[in-house]
């Protein structure tokens, strides 16, 4: 579905007369491969590159070296760009700023609008994208009238009507407050398992993390450590390491294990927790 | 600090005057305001009259909520009216003081004063039955023509649909500003006009930053979303032409006639 090849992206900075003045290096030969249908998460601390390697599956950026492949098409290629932004929507952070029209239906067909789509069709998708994400009854509404996390999900709502295989959402809970971040997390769930459609999720909040197929954790640009959550999560000294948290649970279960508790590194929820406690009860611990 | 005006906000209902396609009331709604400045007899401005109140009863809007939103300007047509009415040189007919009423001052004043009543009334009938998109969708339908002469007219509607859009956030986020400037012992409440000004500046230059990330934020939103101008845009809610629209364009074709035709038989018949 994506595959990443050595990517390399420098920003350049100019001073007045436009000559560069330095460049910044944001991302720095990355390589990855993403497989339809899986549920990607990319960690990292603010500016580790995760964001602008974002906006390359996306071809809002190209390339400075190496090259990105969605679809089978490059993204480099001009004459792609637009079917590629179909095949890979895009979610970001700020809902406000993502929503165009006025009123949430207008804005969900905002995308089909842009593709050219036949109305009837629109209406179709429209219907069927809100439902998806349960945000149907709030159709007539004005933007302005809902929560953060409903707003969101009317921009989750707006990439699906695009009928993309792919989304990528650039930490699409960093506005929200906790119910507003288990909402959208929750649609991005669903629509991965329910309509196969494969989510790259770019977040910080480690407990989004847990239900993903693979981790990707990023830093100055690398791609630092990667596998599925278990084996990520099990390395937490690593990860404390690059600034990053784990989720409580797995470091209580650490703390415990540092203290001597014989249960295993790997522990993500807390129903593993208390198997795990209750493994080591049993065995005489 | 905006909430009583009801000018030009849309009121939800269900009316024949809001199921007609935005483009005849746009067009209805100029036609009505270049007939006012036809008519210059009282005659002409009946017609005008019975043409406004047969339109507010088809828009199901009440009455009374029409005429709150007048209170708005208020001020300013009273303004108008007192000048008509004191400084109009003619046949004096009181006088007290400087102050000396003419005829022609009274005569000037009611017209003044009817021409800008209706002309509000009229046109703020034609936003209260109109969503601003739908207003935005005709303003791109008629000028169309435009485009031949390179004016960008798809980008004008979207630039003001956007800006309408935004309205509501950066009211909110100024507030924001307001109460953040306050809680650092900014003054907001000092009456000097000077001071006044001086404590707009740390609203002011938040807001644009704000503005600008925002405006920068949205146009990476849309062309992540294939936005790419009016080229081979669909619409999701076409506007349709439908028989009640053309009925609605005989009726505003016959009543501009009838203005026409009263100014004229005014120039031809000077007694009526």
């Amino acid at each position: 579905m994506i595959k990443i090849k050595k990517l390399i992206h420098d920003y350049l900075r100019r001073d007045e007369e436009g000559n560069v003045q330095e460049t910044v290096r944001a991302v720095d030969g990355v390589d990855m491969t993403v497989k339809p249908g899986e549920f990607i998460v990319i960690l990292g601390h603010n500016g580790c590159g995760k964001s602008t390697l974002a906006k390359h599956l996306n071809a809002l950026l190209n390339p400075t070296e190496g090259e990105v492949w969605v679809d089978g098409m490059n993204t480099a290629d001009e004459s792609k760009i637009w079917d590629i932004r179909q095949r890979a929507g895009m979610v970001f952070q700020n809902p406000d700023n993502q929503i165009i029209a006025q009123v949430v239906e207008e804005d969900v067909g905002f995308g089909p609008e842009n593709m050219g789509v036949e109305p009837a069709e629109i209406w179709e998708r429209v219907e069927e994208s809100l439902k998806s994400l349960n945000m149907y009854e709030f159709r007539k509404k004005s933007p302005n009238r809902l929560s953060g996390g409903q707003k969101q999900r009317v921009c989750i709502a707006g990439v699906i009507a695009m009928h993309p295989k792919c989304i990528i959402m650039d930490e699409p809970t960093a506005m929200l407050d906790p119910s507003g971040r288990k909402e959208v997390i929750r649609a991005a769930r669903g629509l991965n398992h329910v309509e196969g459609i494969t989510v790259i999720l770019i977040t910080h909040y480690m407990e989004e993390a847990i239900y993903a197929d693979r981790i990707f954790v990023m830093d100055q640009g690398k791609v630092v450590m990667s596998g599925s959550p278990h084996e990520v999560f099990g390395r937490v000294e690593e990860l404390q390491s690059l600034k990053l948290d784990v989720p409580q649970v797995t470091l209580l279960a650490h703390e415990l294990r540092k203290k001597g508790l014989g249960i295993r590194p790997d522990i993500l929820t807390k129903e593993e927790l208390a198997e795990a406690l209750l493994g080591a009860a049993g065995s005489g611990h | 600090m905006f909430k009583d005006i009801t000018l030009g906000q849309y009121y939800q209902t269900d009316s024949l005057l809001h199921r007609l396609d935005p483009r005849i009331k746009l067009t209805g709604t100029l036609v009505f305001i270049i007939s006012l400045f036809i008519a210059n007899s009282f005659t002409g401005y009946l017609i005008a009259a019975v043409f406004l109140i047969t339109m507010i009863r088809l828009s199901n809007v009440p009455f009374s909520y029409i005429i709150r939103g007048m209170r708005a300007i208020l001020f300013i047509l009273f303004i108008t009216m007192a000048f008509n009415l004191f400084l109009t040189p003619g046949e004096v007919l009181v006088k007290f003081g400087i102050f000396k009423i003419t005829r022609e001052g009274v005569y000037f004043a009611a017209r003044m004063a009817i021409r800008l009543i209706f002309l509000i009334i009229g046109s703020s009938l034609m936003t209260l039955t109109t969503t601003p998109t739908q207003l935005t969708d005709a303003m791109e339908a008629l000028m169309n023509p435009l485009r031949r002469f390179h004016v960008p007219v798809h980008e004008i509607a979207m630039m003001m649909s956007i800006a309408l859009r935004f309205i509501p956030i950066l009211m909110e986020e100024t507030d924001k500003i307001m109460k953040a400037q306050m809680a650092r012992g900014a003054d907001f409440e000092s009456r000097n006009l000077i001071k006044k000004v001086r404590s707009l500046i740390p609203i002011l230059v938040p807001l644009f930053v704000s503005a600008f990330r925002r405006a920068n934020d949205l146009a990476m939103a849309m062309e992540a979303r294939c936005y790419r101008g009016g080229e081979g845009r669909t619409k999701m809610k076409p506007l349709v032409y439908r028989k009640r629209d053309r009925i609605a364009q005989l009726i505003l074709l016959l009543f501009f006639a009838a203005t026409i035709g009263i100014r004229a038989a005014g120039h031809w018949f000077p007694v009526i």
